[in-house]
């Protein structure tokens, strides 16, 4: 039952997704890539439950692994957007 | 933490990324749109931080710190010109986060323990590894530490098929035999060499479609890792980014009018018969120089200016910024026309110009500029060659027939920059050098522009 819930909520979500971002003006293009890309980086939410989790060394080692990738991510992924926007902002 | 207020928490955090993707869609909203999401991620982090499965935080301290400030250093010293290059990477760590996730949870006993947990499992693995080395190629490519050319591996489609099917069948048997640890690990290698495979034959003019894609692919990668465990802001936030690079790479196809398969094959169509280049150009491309071009501005009224690849290579976006200042302090109108493909990723020109402070309103559309060009004196082609041969629109025994392209040949006159008659990625003669009002202007896209500028500032 749980699976047919989450189910559920990707086919939703696709939807949504397909539905959010039909017409984007190509200036766009790049910016909207870099930062869904950011968003992506939620997977650090994962990284950090394993990195930090009793299972094991191994485990802490690949979670650490993913924590890092994962955050340049985020963090490349967010500060390069931002830096792009500023320069279509200013005119 | 109760697990209900780390849910609700989530739930907070999955909305906020809806928001900040929809505010991405429109220019006005795109600051506000990123600002939302960001603050989606934090508050995600911070309650996940709160888990009380988590138990020592020195490896997390550890690798926030490191990857934390590898990202912002990336982020603000990168060059603007290097930005295919930046997304690709970025595109290839987060499917490689995504990768080393699945294999920590398959050694976490209590996690790898129901059918579901390990299919998911499989799933990222497969599709993580794909991304991660797809994307190490695509940035190899783009930072031409490989070429930038399609590289032809005998028998690709063949062995991607045999590779793919061995990756299926290898996700099967680590569900089915979770115990042999072998297993996942071939599976691991088995996708690295189809993700390197995937990429390898693609060529340079293929590139916005493949960064697009591997977006799309970063993203499902973290929606099958939330399955691992049945988190929610993972399934939610994957899949909407999963959604929006799919929708990137079909406005990219359109552009190309090739689907995505050919492109992923590297299948052009066949052409009827090969068009010899020497026949094209014999005794009719008239060559310039930037005195001549810059009388033919002086006159202008209307110039369009259409960037392509060759701009960022020379890095020209600059030069060709002062010069428009130029033509406008003389009270030329100067419009910029843009292809959706023009360039290494989606909308790379756009990013390129802004850089160099050129106003976003004046990058025009392909569609809305291309019924202007017969109202334009001068249209200026700076390193853009087969988005703007008219056998996409005149030859139907064309490999490239149907790709809309910019009709820059309407224009009253059309000044090409470009180093040499070379075809483009296409490898095809542009019929548009040869046309009567056609003037070539030989050589390196930055010094052509700028010795343009002067003469144009000496007529004064």
């Amino acid at each position: 039952m749980e699976l047919l819930l989450l189910l559920t909520l990707f086919m939703v979500a696709v939807f949504l997704g397909v539905e959010l971002i039909t017409k984007v003006p190509p200036t766009l293009h790049t910016p909207l890539m870099s930062g869904s890309n950011a968003i992506s980086g939620i997977s650090l939410v994962g990284a950090l439950l394993s990195a930090g989790s009793g299972a094991g060394l191994w485990v802490n080692i690949l979670g650490f692994i993913a924590v890092v990738l994962a955050t340049i991510n985020v963090v490349g992924g967010y500060m390069v957007t931002n830096r792009m926007l500023a320069m279509f902002k200013r005119k | 933490m109760s697990t209900t207020i780390i849910y609700l928490a989530y739930l907070v955090a999955a909305s906020l990324f809806i928001l900040g993707i929809k505010g991405l869609t429109k220019p006005r909203t795109a600051v506000r749109g990123n600002q939302l999401s960001a603050l989606g991620m934090f508050i995600a982090v911070v309650v996940t931080l709160l888990d009380q499965s988590i138990l020592s935080y020195e490896w997390i301290i550890a690798g926030v710190l490191l990857g934390g400030t590898i990202g912002a250093v990336m982020a603000t010293k990168i060059q603007v010109t290097a930005m295919p290059q930046m997304v690709a990477m970025l595109n290839g760590f987060g499917g490689g986060a995504s990768l080393f996730i699945a294999l920590a949870n398959f050694l976490d006993p209590e996690s790898a323990t129901h059918t579901v947990a390990l299919v998911s499992i499989s799933l990222t693995v497969l599709i993580g590894a794909v991304t991660l080395s797809g994307s190490f190629v695509a940035f190899a490519k783009l930072q031409e530490l490989i070429s930038g050319n399609p590289i032809k591996v005998p028998g690709n489609k063949v062995l991607n098929a045999i590779l793919l099917l061995s990756a299926l069948g290898l996700s099967v048997a680590v569900v089915m035999d979770p115990s042999n640890t072998a297993l996942i690990y071939a599976l691991v290698a088995v996708a690295i060499v189809l993700g390197l495979l995937l990429v390898i034959p693609i060529g340079g003019a293929d590139m916005p479609v493949v960064i697009a894609l591997l977006n799309s692919y970063s993203g499902i990668a973290a929606a099958t890792t939330g399955f691992i465990t049945g988190n929610t802001v993972l399934i939610v936030s994957g899949s909407l980014v999963g959604a929006s690079g799919i929708i990137l790479t079909q406005i990219m196809c359109k552009a190309m009018n090739r689907s995505l398969f050919n492109v992923l094959f590297g299948v052009m169509a066949e052409g009827g018969e090969t068009v010899d280049a020497d026949e094209v150009y014999a005794g009719k491309v008239t060559s310039s120089s930037p005195e001549e071009v810059a009388m033919l501005l002086e006159t202008a009224e209307r110039v369009v200016i259409v960037p392509g690849y060759g701009l960022a290579m020379a890095q020209a976006q600059h030069a060709v910024r002062e010069l428009s200042s130029v033509m406008e302090a003389r009270g030329t109108e100067v419009l910029y026309a843009i292809h959706p493909v023009a360039g290494r990723m989606p909308g790379h020109m756009n990013v390129l110009l802004a850089e160099a402070e050129v106003p976003y309103d004046k990058l025009i559309e392909m569609d809305e500029i291309n019924p202007q060009f017969e109202q334009t004196d001068v249209a200026i082609v700076i390193g853009a060659n087969d988005v703007t041969n008219p056998m996409a629109r005149e030859d139907k025994g064309s490999p490239i027939y149907g790709m809309p392209i910019l009709n820059v040949d309407k224009a009253r006159t059309v000044v090409v920059v470009k180093r040499s008659l070379s075809p483009g990625f296409a490898g095809l003669p542009n019929p548009l050098f040869a046309k009567d009002n056609a003037l070539m202007l030989f050589g390196d896209g930055k010094k052509a522009i700028v010795d343009l500028t002067q003469s144009l500032k000496e007529a004064e």
